[in-house]
């Protein structure tokens, strides 16, 4: 039995009020309205699985609400693989006690024991055949009530659907293309707007000649609010020839320089930083080192590169606007709003509608802003604001590129004996609501402008940003890890999933590998020796077996293995990589092991760590930002390669199933360990280390060159 | 302005429209069909892939006037939750896409692969779906889909 909750959840207590969690429909159906969004993980689906659990319906009664700043429980950020931990805690809480209120109520109308009624798909029977249900009893059972602490969940044992595969919920409608993209919703009287941006980093609008685009047929109007200019038409084809032709008639300051693409280490290394020692830990004895290694490890600005452009839609009435939007955080969006129209954040009602696959903060944020500004000169009619994919690929923000050095101190028999770490990058978190000043993109455009965030860290508490995953889980006799966060940021980053961990494991893995490799000992012997957390171990110990590590050595195949804990408090996942290749290399086959605990969905799980490791693959192999000294350049997929159909390997997962232990995410726990588990097999086939990503032909050849 | 005549999912159609204006333009629109969707407007991801005379093409750089008098299939035009095509049960089945917004696309993709090559394998799968981008990191899933719908297509 597991005990009652010696205090709420952290979702729950912020937002105690039961019904603002679970309401009993009039058509016998239950609202469930989860603060989090549906960002293409399936996180809908896992929280319909807790709650038909708990309150024992079955899971097609239950119906899913968007989450809106107008009735949804504040969740913050739909971000960090914290949806089943925050949402799901709360959820399965709120549930137990509303159960709980019901059977009470059910046990006053029927006079039965509460503990002997049974409860069915919603209805609630006892012995002698009485029964009654939610939907009866609803009028009597008030759930305008705060959550108490007194509540026991059901047990793992004793729960039917959560720890079982369902089929998403989402699914059926995108299969048979029923509109539910926010980019699919057409509201009425809608009008379509485009925004004018620079080609040049961070140029301002200096002059606008309107004179032509005022010509276009269905324009209904030209915004313009200091640097921030746009256009309202009938139609979507109006809309982007009239900007277009706006566009002609603009003139832009020359903007900021960029850095030099080929040598980011460099850049990165010559700002100014903020310096943060992250952790450090001295050893017992001092053995001298026999001689110090020194990697320095890179990785580069990368793109979100979502499929869909980033949309969103705003109306105004008065001085109140609604706001649709596929942002990860409905509450914290219309904070910055507030900010930026200088507005009572109860004047704005921001809505959440899906948007294509989310990977971090990328530019939901800003086009709603966009939509706003530009539904001003509307009326009340609403706007629609779709970003084209060239905006979308050089004004989002990027994941940051980082530098990682390591030093590692090794005694004579190439032990471990000391390790420095050191990261060099720029912050890994912009995200609105967060800051006295806005983070959105228009708010640095507009007249009166605001300073363009410089991105930050989240602290280490929540599992930090560039430092995120740099402290091993090994047990290395000492170590100190320094993050170094730069004061200046000429590519807009933000967060992209995983903040810092992939580069951070990348390193510490491939370092690893390399002391390993130098002992002439089995890479997964090492790291299980230098491992004491059973969990780590046996993810790593699943893999290898499923993997039949380590298979006999073939002329033109490598094998490599990487593992990590996400943030070093959420998900296991060892990964091992089977590669193919001479100078240029193919990923055949991915093996992966994974531990989240209890997991709720275990194939919506599957589907993540696969989708986590094809992204990986992707980012590792072809992916890199790239821009000269005053612009982005890779704003088309023919510039921005992604991995495609026939480049995609064989993945294969096995989770670990832990029903007993609160479930983690799963969203982020592969990529670390995959873009590890690459570099290390691309070493094992082919005798180099390439420490600079992404591992191109050209990569390989010149640390080919370098060793020979 | 011009009118041009079309099927559209069976249906014969006649719309007055600029000439140059692109068929996704149209469909998304005038028409409300939103199965199709806007992802690069350069023929390059995939997302708006619509069928033309049983080949899959991109609609968003696809002039209106090169569909007069052609049969276009979008993906509306597949089948219905009462009647579905194979291929929209087999995604369901394998459960295959994560956000799904490139799915609309690549059903349409694999939809005229396999009017072309009923039996297709993984390898002549992933050949025809090279044009379809996917950002989740969902191609295993839809590969086996559509090799689950090939298969049960085969039986029918």
């Amino acid at each position: 039995m597991t005990s009652p909750a010696p205090k709420l959840p952290v979702s729950l207590a912020a937002n105690p009020r039961l019904s603002s969690w679970v309401r009993f429909t009039d058509d016998g159906r239950v609202a469930i309205s989860p603060g989090k969004v549906e960002i293409g993980q399936g996180i809908v689906t896992a929280l319909a699985q807790i709650a038909a659990d708990e309150l024992d319906v079955d899971i097609t009664r239950i119906e899913m609400i968007r989450a809106s700043t107008a009735t949804s429980p504040n969740e913050g950020v739909t971000s960090g693989s914290l949806s089943i931990q925050q949402s799901g805690r709360a959820l399965r809480h709120a549930c137990a006690e509303v159960r709980q209120r019901f059977l009470t109520a059910a046990s006053d109308r029927l006079g039965v024991d509460a503990s002997l009624f049974d409860i069915d798909d919603g209805t609630i029977s006892g012995p002698g055949n009485v029964s009654t249900s939610y939907w009866e009893l609803a009028g009597d059972v008030s759930l305008d009530h705060d959550a108490t602490t007194g509540v026991t969940a059901k047990t793992a044992a004793m729960r039917a659907v959560a720890g079982h595969s369902v089929q998403r919920v989402d699914i059926p409608d995108k299969v048979f293309a029923r509109p539910r993209f926010i980019h699919d919703r057409a509201l009425p009287n809608l009008l379509h707007g485009r925004v004018l941006r620079p080609d040049r980093s961070d140029a301002r609008l200096i002059a606008l000649d309107e004179t032509m685009a005022r010509n276009i047929p269905g324009l209904v109007a030209i915004v313009r609010d200091g640097g921030f200019a746009g256009v309202v038409a009938d139609s979507e084809v109006a809309a982007e020839a009239a900007s277009k032709t706006l566009g002609k008639g603009a003139t832009w300051s020359a903007g900021e320089p960029l850095p030099d693409e080929n040598d980011l280490a460099g850049f990165l290394k010559s700002q100014p930083v903020e310096t943060t020692v992250i952790d450090t830990r001295t050893a017992a004895s001092t053995t001298k080192a026999a001689r110090t290694l020194r990697r320095q490890y890179i990785r580069p600005y990368i793109a979100h590169a979502s499929i869909a452009p980033s949309c969103a839609m705003a109306r105004w009435d008065g001085d109140r606007v609604h706001v649709w939007t596929h942002s990860q955080g409905v509450y914290l969006l219309r904070a910055d709003l507030a900010i930026v129209l200088k507005l009572p954040a109860e004047n704005i009602v921001v809505e959440h509608m899906e948007g294509a696959g989310c990977y971090g903060h990328n530019a939901a944020d800003d086009v709603a802003l966009d939509a706003v500004l530009l539904a001003k000169a509307a009326g009340s009619r609403p706007v629609r604001v779709q970003w084209s994919r060239h905006d979308e690929m050089s004004h989002a923000p990027f994941g940051a590129a980082m530098a990682v050095e390591i030093e590692a101190d090794l005694d004579a028999d190439n032990e471990i004996i000391g390790w420095r770490h050191n990261i060099w990058s720029n912050g890994h978190a912009a995200r609105p609501g967060r800051a006295a000043q806005p983070a959105l993109l228009a708010a640095s455009a507009i007249a009166n402008p605001y300073p363009r965030m410089i991105s930050t860290n989240p602290p280490a508490a929540n599992g930090g940003g560039g430092d995120r995953n740099s402290v091993p889980l090994y047990d290395l006799p000492a170590w100190t890890i320094t993050s170094h966060r730069l004061l200046t940021m000429p590519v807009r980053t933000s967060a992209l999933r995983t903040l810092g961990a992939q580069g951070n494991v990348f390193a510490i893995e491939s370092l690893l590998d390399e002391i390993a490799a130098l002992r002439g000992e089995d890479p997964i012997a090492f790291r299980l020796r230098r491992l004491h957390d059973e969990r780590a171990k046996d993810v790593i110990r699943t893999a290898a077996r499923r993997a039949q590590w380590k298979p006999e050595r073939r002329s033109g195949i490598g094998h490599g293995v990487g593992f990590a804990r996400y943030k070093n408090t959420g998900a296991y996942c060892a990964a091992i990589a089977e590669i193919e290749g001479t100078d240029d290399i193919r990923v055949k086959q991915l093996t992966l092991a994974v531990d989240v605990g209890e997991a709720i969905n275990p194939d919506g799980v599957i589907n993540q760590i696969e989708g986590g490791a094809i992204q990986a693959t992707s980012w590792v192999l072809k992916e890199r930002v790239r821009f000269d000294r005053t612009r982005i350049t890779s704003t088309s997929w023919t510039d921005y390669p992604i991995l495609t159909f026939s480049e995609v390997p064989a993945v294969d997962v096995e989770i670990i199933q832990r029903p007993e232990i609160e479930p983690v995410g799963a969203g982020e726990a592969a990529h670390g360990p995959v873009t590890a588990a690459i570099a290390n097999a691309v070493y094992d086939c082919l005798g180099v280390r390439v420490r600079d990503l992404p591992i191109t032909r050209d990569k390989i050849i010149a640390a080919m060159e370098l060793a020979s | 302005m011009p009118t041009i005549q079309f099927q559209l999912n069976g249906a014969a159609l006649a719309v007055d429209a600029d000439p140059v204006q692109t068929l996704l333009d149209m469909l998304r629109g005038r028409l409300g069909i939103t199965g199709p969707h806007f992802g690069c407007g350069a023929g390059e991801c995939g997302a708006c892939h619509v069928m033309i005379n049983d080949h899959a093409m991109a609609s968003c750089d696809m002039p209106i006037w090169s569909v007069a008098g052609k049969d276009v299939v979008t993906v509306e035009g597949l089948g219905t939750p009462e009647q579905p095509h194979p291929l929209q049960r087999a995604f369901i089945s394998e459960q295959a896409m994560q956000c799904g917004y490139c799915v609309s696309g690549i059903l349409i993709s694999a939809a005229a692969l396999l009017k072309r090559n009923p039996s297709p394998t993984e390898a002549e799968v992933r050949t025809a779906l090279d044009r379809n981008l996917c950002r989740c990191g969902s191609h295993n899933r839809i590969v086996r889909a559509v090799l689950r719908a090939a298969s049960e297509m085969a039986t029918l």
